[in-house]
């Protein structure tokens, strides 16, 4: 508004500062706007002036990544085992979470899964056999980011392992997790032995052919539309996900029955998953990976499609920078913790499950979830605050998942690294916490920042990438 | 050590609220290991690994609850335990609402999505990210007004380039204050609406002739400030430019009035140019340029004539006979006090324009006049923390403020200097400003009485007081509150000078 104009409207203004002075423009011309600032996170004036000068390029290639991920339809299609589909999987090969890392550096629960993986897998006997295994350079490993897979926790995938296929209806591409164990023992909190191999075992003897013949049967299962329904019932299909599975049992329960020819697999089947509350954590992660992947590769867009952390690194990736890892070290959450257990006994943050923060789910939409707002600090407000911060940093809001209590309000989508950098606000990740000696399991929960480290390098290299 | 437990039979409490029940009584002194739990048969197994699982807990169903505390003696434990029952049953009541309100927007780009009709964007953040921001706010479409100090003179100039092309307007850096529309912004008083339009490149000359014109009656269409710098060559000023072309055009400004320390021969030019052109009357104070106006208070009752539709030239013999009724005030302050001493006058002043003013207005009564901000034929202070002679200081100058708050605010400095100075042999006067309205300290009162009490039976006191009734600190009162103390109090800072002046004067010349 010129200056002119200025002197013939109500003025209205924007405090940055001393908030006396925005009491004073309230009371006598309301209403006044006081703005939370705070100095923005240190990136180079340089990185800050190519992004400034090239805002209107970003502007239109984050629209087109906009665009994707809003339209992007999720569908669970079928199962398979991992080395028949996963791209470039192969037998000497172990995918883990998170960013790119070596044995060397890798946390106690990612060497456990890492162990557990080989005795699984035949090619050690014992503990001791997989450990020196593992160790010993014949082992490959890579993120499953990039090989369209997404892992809870430690996110060990070896090529035996059964796999969902989620395809992403409207690009065509594809993205894959494996079967969730449930709690306890299990080898994505990297315990291993007698009872998680037997499980295993199980999961890709039984629920594997049982659910591939169902899920044939049902034909593809529109997870975009049971993410949207979870999240009015309660969910934010990060660590809640009662009622996601509760949706999953009620579509692919009477195609168990009807394809199941052994009724004692069909109830052990439909027994495991109905025990299990987070079954439905493994199809919302790689329905998210699947509607971000589409997103990838769009020069100059500065929205991230990938938030991963290995329990020793967290890392970032930009629409903008291809396959560059922007890295920093994980934190340990500061989370509620079980009975005999602390923050010293904790790992480091850990798993590709904010692939759902990526994608507007999980912290981001965690006001969908009161159930779990003790994790937030106790009130269902505190929840409603948390997703509200992240309007903040995201450049859309869902079409399809909304937030009852928000007046179904979208979700905060597609987190711009601009707003992250420059409004020094982090994204909240609502996560599980795994012991950091590996065999130990999940020790808590809670809500965790991200650092800003990643976030800092991505805006540095976006901006290069413009230069 | 201690292991107690309890069992709360048909209790349901989520495991999260016991999670955190949990954590709160492991954190409490003393005690080791906590555990607030349904006793089902998987807790049973967590807390048999912890070593916590109590005979009694083995026998509970998944339906009771458990609480097990070990502690480092019996009464911690005990005490622990009581916690519990307490942290529980406060988790049974209704605690806060559901409803949150979204939270403060983080930047201007937000503000502005959850303000509609955003038009200007007050800053007054540090310094050294001030400028950032009000590039943002330019973009965003915003005015700004600059309060931050300390932004580069090229960030400056180049902000108001920036806005000059947008049709905006940036006023500041280091604009103390502003009336747009009738809203006093940052430091500023409560002034009627009325003809005359203001353009300040002087924060408390802006304060003071607002004051005034509000005082006698009248009122302000716009008081729009610049900072001090935008008359500088390097900046060009195009906000002073730009703010005089606004009031030129607006129709509710009837005439202008300027007020600045004298800007530097090429922004002059642009002035005197500017003014030409204006087709209402202009009344321009170049503060130390010599007159009419000459002081803050002539150039504000000129305008107020033009207003009135009267002549203003008149305005100077009616100063005159006010400035005589000053110096019979002045003989007969002096005469009442028998056993005053001292001679000279000492002022010791927060805004910086009225040091400035004092200075002007003093100059043909006064001899040997020194201040740390000296003008026209003043000396330079040596040292500004020892006056000496007839000294004004400026106490908002760097060697004051840096590590402190503007003495507008905090009152702790000059309170010392006004004690240290009454003490003096020397001193026969004391001059103060007194600054009111927004922004300034909201009970001036309560610091200065005290220190004006003590002084006052030593020295003579004088305040000028810059205010209006609508101020929120209640004017009238704050009069008669320093009145009381012992302090003469005048409504302008000219007016309060001037009798300090012929007061020192009229010491001078006692016969001793």
């Amino acid at each position: 508004m010129s200056l002119q104009e200025l002197l013939h409207s109500p003025l209205r203004v924007v405090n940055l500062g001393i908030e006396s002075f925005k009491d004073t423009c309230e009371a006598f011309s309301p209403p006044a706007i006081q703005v939370d600032w705070r100095p923005p996170a240190e990136v180079s004036p340089e990185s800050e002036a190519i992004l400034s000068k090239r805002a209107a390029r970003i502007e239109r290639a984050n629209q087109k990544a906009l665009e994707i991920i809003l339209s992007g339809t999720p569908k669970l299609v079928g199962l398979d085992i991992a080395r028949n589909v996963i791209p470039g999987m192969r037998e000497n090969l172990i995918l883990h979470s998170g960013p790119p890392i070596t044995w060397e550096r890798m946390s106690g629960p990612t060497r456990g899964g890492i162990m557990a993986g080989l005795v699984y897998e035949g090619r050690a006997a014992t503990i001791e056999e997989a450990e020196a295994l593992a160790a010993s350079g014949e082992i490959e490993y890579a993120p499953c980011h990039e090989h369209a897979t997404v892992g809870p926790m430690a996110g060990i995938v070896t090529p035996s392992m059964p796999v969902m296929i989620i395809q992403n209806e409207t690009y065509g591409n594809l993205a894959y997790c494996t079967l969730n164990e449930g709690l306890g023992k299990v080898l994505r909190y990297g315990a291993f032995g007698e009872e998680v191999n037997t499980r295993l075992k199980w999961m890709e003897n039984t629920l594997y052919p049982v659910l591939k013949a169902a899920v044939a049967r049902t034909g593809p299962i529109d997870l975009k539309n049971m993410i949207a329904q979870a999240l009015h019932m309660g969910d934010e299909v990060h660590n809640r996900n009662r009622a996601g599975t509760s949706l999953f049992y009620r579509a692919i329960a009477p195609a168990i029955v009807e394809t199941c020819e052994s009724k004692a697999d069909a109830v052990a089947v439909l027994t495991f998953i109905n025990g299990n509350d987070h079954f439905f954590l493994n199809l919302s992660m790689p329905a998210c990976k699947a509607t971000l992947d589409a997103a990838r590769n769009i020069k100059g867009s500065s929205i991230v499609v990938a938030m991963c952390r290995n329990g020793t690194d967290f890392g970032v990736q930009l629409a903008g920078t291809g396959n560059e890892w922007f890295t920093a070290p994980a934190e340990v959450p500061d989370a509620l913790y079980f009975a005999g257990f602390s923050k010293a006994d904790a790992n480091p943050d850990i798993g590709d499950s904010a692939i759902t923060e990526t994608g507007g789910l999980g912290g981001f939409a965690i006001a969908a979830a009161p159930a779990i707002v003790q994790f937030v600090g106790g009130h269902a407000a505190d929840a409603l605050r948390y997703t509200y911060e992240m309007y903040e940093i995201t450049a859309a809001e869902s079409r399809m998942y909304q937030i009852p209590a928000l007046d179904f309000r979208g979700t905060p989508t597609g987190i711009d690294v601009r707003k992250v950098v420059e409004r020094n606000r982090v994204p909240v990740i609502d996560t599980g916490v795994a012991h950091k000696k590996a065999g130990v399991g999940q020790v808590g929960a809670g809500i965790v920042s991200a650092p800003m480290g990643p976030f800092a390098k991505a805006y540095d290299a976006l901006a290069r990438s413009l230069q | 050590m201690n292991t107690i437990s309890r069992i709360k039979k048909g209790f349901y409490f989520d495991s999260v609220t016991l999670m955190r029940v949990g954590r709160e009584l492991s954190g409490l002194p003393g005690v080791s290991e906590a555990s607030v739990v349904m006793a089902s048969d998987a807790n049973k197994a967590i807390l048999d690994m912890s070593k916590l699982l109590l005979p009694e807990i083995e026998k509970a169903s998944d339906q009771d609850l458990a609480i097990v505390v070990r502690a480092k003696d019996k009464k911690t434990a005990e005490e622990a335990m009581a916690k519990a029952e307490e942290l529980l049953n406060n988790r049974k009541k209704p605690n806060g609402s559901a409803c949150a309100t979204a939270p403060s927007p983080r930047d201007i780009a937000s503000a502005v999505e959850a303000l509609p009709g955003a038009n200007l964007a007050l800053i007054s953040i540090a310094g050294r990210y001030a400028a950032r921001e009000a590039q943002r706010a330019l973009t965003a479409g915003l005015n700004v007004m600059l309060f931050s100090d300390n932004v580069s003179v090229e960030a400056e100039a180049a902000l108001k380039k920036e806005a000059h092309r947008r049709g905006l307007i940036v006023m500041g850096p280091d604009c103390g204050t502003a009336i747009i529309n009738g809203v006093p912004l940052a430091f500023a008083n409560v002034v009627p609406r009325g003809p005359i339009g203001v353009v300040g490149a002087s924060g408390t000359g802006l304060q003071e002739v607002t004051c005034i014109i509000a005082n006698e009656g009248s009122g302000i269409s716009q008081a729009i400030g610049t900072g001090g710098r935008d008359i500088k060559d390097a900046v060009g000023g195009i906000s002073f430019l730009d703010a005089m072309e606004a009031l030129a055009a607006d129709p509710e400004t009837k005439v202008l009035l300027l007020v600045a320390k004298p800007p530097q021969p090429g922004v002059l030019k642009k002035i005197r140019a500017l003014m030409r052109k204006v087709e209402k009357p202009v009344v321009a104070l170049l503060l130390g340029e010599g007159g009419p106006p000459a002081t803050l208070e002539q150039a504000a009752w000129m305008a107020l004539a033009h207003a009135a539709g009267q002549d203003p030239g008149e305005v100077a013999a009616r100063l005159e006979q006010r400035d005589a009724a000053l110096r019979e005030e002045a003989r007969q302050i002096v005469a009442k006090r028998k056993q005053a001493t001292g001679r000279y006058l000492r002022g010791l002043f927060s805004g910086g324009t009225f040091c400035a003013e004092a200075q002007v207005v003093l100059h043909g009564v006064l001899r040997q006049i020194y201040s740390n901000a000296p003008l026209g034929d003043s000396k330079k202070l040596k040292n500004a923390w020892k006056p000496e002679k007839n000294a004004l200081v400026d106490l908002g100058e760097d060697e004051f403020t840096v590590g402190r708050a503007h003495p507008m605010i905090d009152f702790t400095l000059r309170n010392k200097m006004l004690e240290e100075q009454a003490a003096l042999p020397e001193t026969a006067v004391l001059l103060l400003d007194v600054v009111l309205g927004y922004g300034a300290n909201p009970d001036p009162v309560a610091e200065l009485a005290p220190v004006i009490r003590k002084a006052a039976r030593k020295v003579f006191v004088v305040a000028g007081m810059t205010g209006t009734d609508g101020d929120p600190q209640n004017r009238n009162q704050v009069v008669e509150a320093l009145k009381a103390a012992g302090a003469h109090v005048k409504l302008t800072n000219a007016a309060a000078s001037l009798l300090a002046g012929y007061i020192a004067d009229e010491m001078a010349h006692k016969p001793r």
